[in-house]
């Protein structure tokens, strides 16, 4: 096996194996051990939607978005608002509550058709916001844009905290309509949403696969590799790059989506720079920018390391306890380093692939190369 | 979708074309006119706050003139200067023994000497980052935006040593109450916050005799000309890297310091803060340490000013809004005049 991918393969047996062996050990029952994994997975598939956004942004074409946050924020409120039926009380002020979970009568669906509603529009109002954020930030250096989306996640939060009547303020938004939730019993809720985000997961993942081997695809990586010489050959870099800016954000408006409707409730404190943004980079730098497969590997090796160290904490002597969380913040920030420094490709390195039909032609698998391919400036 | 979003973006490349250049002129005069306006507004209905807004503004000068000359002579934007700042500022806290006040400051000469260290700790830190994470990748040939994600992780990594050893609650210099006193034309001013505007003007006159009356500064404005340039001239530019990475950390240090005194500690703040130092460095110009000088009062001013002015709708008289003033001016410059004030073309 290459050494890479012994590397990997290695990363996920650990993790595997630290999360399933703690988790065993101390759960007081086969159910409450089930529910933990189900859990786990379903928070590495919502992560896993974020990391394959930003693959698309930063992976595929280059672009550079440290406000992931944002996005996701967006998407979470949207969702809400649009599913929640109108507030019912003087003290909880939104805007908003079209209540689609429930108030479609024969569409509704068990909330499904609320929720696939709620994302496309969370997808939608995403979408939006990064066109807007483009036209002063995407034609300069990629640089500008980073700082732009920093402050577009900053201003999203400000916003959502000091005009109490949009989403409530600091209090959040509680009661967002889960789908399918009135056909099991609440503590198998659990099996039902894992299903969910992993189908919204594979749609995606089936839809970026398609679009990166597409004509359209070879487009955003040339612009990667060399926008100069792409330019050269007829193609609208501005354009190729704002479509695949906002494509990536509206994939991480549908992560909030499945976020907020997992969750049942947001508030602004959610959104936090770590979680929002630092971890997203920390996924896609392990698993491999470039690589949708990585992208998803990444997302379940960081969260899983992440889940690993907080079940480690309990057995932890007291001093160390009550700081495991800011050294997991420590690891994260290293891991991102490491990667760089040794690992620029990830654990995956990206896949050599140059057209759907080229490899339907030849009928076999196109071969992985390990360090050469992917971003050749890294 | 994708064929609507591909003539929108078609549409707006051609008006920059065609109109680029009437644009920027009328980008140029209709900036300098806002930010006039914003001094007569602020002399006539918010005197207070525009004082406060030149001390804030002279803090965030200190950042800006760093991430500024990094961003010069490394030709990377440094998204680890906001934690940078926090942390030397935590380090004069941990530095700051002993009570004693000098006049009517609310610190003695203990403070002098945190201050002191911070930035010798910060500026030799600064360098050792430098030589353990970004110089491997310049080696490598990175991408300056390889560099930029790399200073992320640096930033995330500072941060969570500031949580570990000093905890995420927010913490000051010295407490208690130290009154304002009163000035000519009804303004109130803490003796402290004389202390940071000196401090401030006195570090500024350091960098620019540096810049402009040394060999290392003519070497560092060489380099941030044209680093190719300056190398075949014989400049030795890991040194001048060396020296841009000193001097940075060490006004990061300052700045956080002086954050702190106007302010408090808090490990959260330091990302937050990268917003109104890039605003300001950008609205000067990136790479024009001129430009980042009064890019940043005009950052701090406003910041303050918009507080200061009672109109009923957002962003005005509420403090929550004061990141969102310096995304404003970010995106209007970028919009108008992306080279910013003093920028080169």
């Amino acid at each position: 096996m290459e050494k890479g991918r012994l590397v990997a393969f290695l990363a996920v047996a650990a993790i595997t194996a630290g999360i399933v062996g703690i988790s065993a050990n101390d759960s007081a029952s086969l159910n409450g051990f089930i529910s933990f994994l189900t859990v786990f997975i379903t928070t590495v598939a919502i992560f896993a939607i974020f990391t394959l956004g930003l693959n698309v942004q930063w992976g595929y074409t280059g672009i550079f978005n440290f406000g992931i946050v944002a996005f996701f924020m967006v998407g979470a409120y949207t969702s809400a608002l649009l599913t929640k039926g109108p507030s019912s009380s003087e003290f909880v002020k939104y805007v908003g509550g079209l209540n689609l979970a429930e108030g479609l009568g024969p569409l509704n669906l068990h909330g499904l058709t609320g929720f696939v509603l709620g994302a496309l529009g969370a997808a939608v109002v995403s979408g939006i916001v990064a066109f807007l954020i483009a036209i002063p930030a995407l034609r300069l250096r990629e640089d500008y844009l980073a700082i732009a989306t920093i402050g577009v996640a900053e201003v999203f939060r400000r916003l959502a905290i000091e005009e109490e009547g949009l989403v409530n303020g600091t209090r959040g938004l509680t009661g967002i309509p889960r789908p399918l939730h009135d056909l099991v019993s609440p503590p198998d809720y659990k099996f039902i949403y894992l299903a969910i985000a992993v189908i919204v997961l594979l749609i995606i993942f089936v839809a970026i696969e398609r679009g990166a081997r597409s004509p359209w695809g070879r487009v955003l990586k040339a612009i990667r590799e060399d926008e100069l010489a792409t330019a050269a050959s007829g193609k609208n870099i501005f354009a190729f790059r704002m479509q695949a800016f906002v494509l990536g954000a509206m994939i991480m408006g549908i992560g909030g989506a499945v976020y907020s409707a997992n969750q049942g409730s947001i508030v602004p404190d959610t959104f936090s720079h770590f979680f929002g943004t630092f971890i997203i980079w920390a996924m896609l730098m392990v698993g491999g920018s470039g690589s949708n497969r990585g992208a998803i590997l990444g997302a379940y090796v960081v969260w899983g390391f992440w889940t690993l160290t907080g079940l480690i904490q309990p057995h932890l002597p007291a001093a160390l306890e009550t700081r495991t969380s800011y050294i997991r913040d420590l690891l994260i920030g290293l891991l991102i380093i490491v990667m760089l420094l040794l690992r620029p490709h990830g654990l995956m390195g990206e896949e050599k692939r140059v057209s759907l039909f080229a490899e339907q032609k030849t009928k076999r698998k196109t071969p992985r190369v390990g360090a050469p391919a992917g971003p050749t400036e890294v | 979708m994708v064929r609507s979003l591909t003539r929108a973006a078609a549409l707006i490349g051609w008006a920059r074309r065609e109109y680029g250049g009437l644009a920027d002129r009328a980008g140029t005069v209709g900036l300098w006119l806002l930010i006039v306006l914003l001094l007569v507004v602020g002399v006539v209905d918010a005197r207070q706050y525009l004082v406060t807004g030149i001390i804030v503004g002279s803090i965030i000068a200190l950042g800006a003139l760093g991430i500024t000359l990094i961003y010069g002579i490394l030709k990377f934007a440094h998204f680890a200067h906001g934690d940078m700042m926090m942390f030397g500022a935590y380090i004069a806290l941990a530095a700051l023994v002993g009570g004693g006040r000098i006049g009517p400051l609310s610190f003695g000469w203990g403070m002098i000497f945190a201050i002191l260290l911070s930035m010798t700790v910060l500026g030799a830190g600064s360098v050792a980052i430098d030589r353990v994470v970004y110089r491997p990748l310049r080696q490598r040939g990175s991408s300056t935006v390889i560099l930029a994600i790399a200073s992320l992780g640096v930033a995330i990594v500072l941060r969570a040593i500031m949580l570990l050893w000093w905890g995420p609650d927010q913490q000051l210099y010295v407490s208690g109450i130290h009154p304002a006193r009163e000035f000519p034309f009804d303004i109130m001013l803490k003796p402290d916050q004389i202390f940071i505007f000196a401090t401030a003007v006195l570090l500024m006159a350091m960098v620019y005799l540096l810049l402009f009356r040394t060999r290392m500064g003519k070497a560092m404005r060489a380099m941030s000309d044209n680093a190719d340039l300056a190398r075949v001239t014989g400049i030795d530019t890991e040194q001048v890297v060396m020296w841009t990475w000193i001097i940075g950390g060490a006004l990061a240090a300052v700045a956080g310091i002086l954050l702190g005194i106007q302010s408090n500690l808090k490990p959260e703040l330091g990302f937050t803060l990268l917003l109104p130092l890039f605003a300001g460095a950008i609205l000067g110009g990136l790479g024009s340490p001129q430009g980042a000088l009064v890019g940043a009062m005009i950052v701090g001013i406003s910041q303050e000013v918009f507080v200061g002015i009672d109109l009923p709708f957002p962003p005005f008289g509420v403090p929550g809004y004061k990141p969102a003033v310096a995304f404003g001016i970010l995106i209007l410059v970028l919009l108008v005049r992306p080279r910013g004030l003093f920028g080169k073309t």
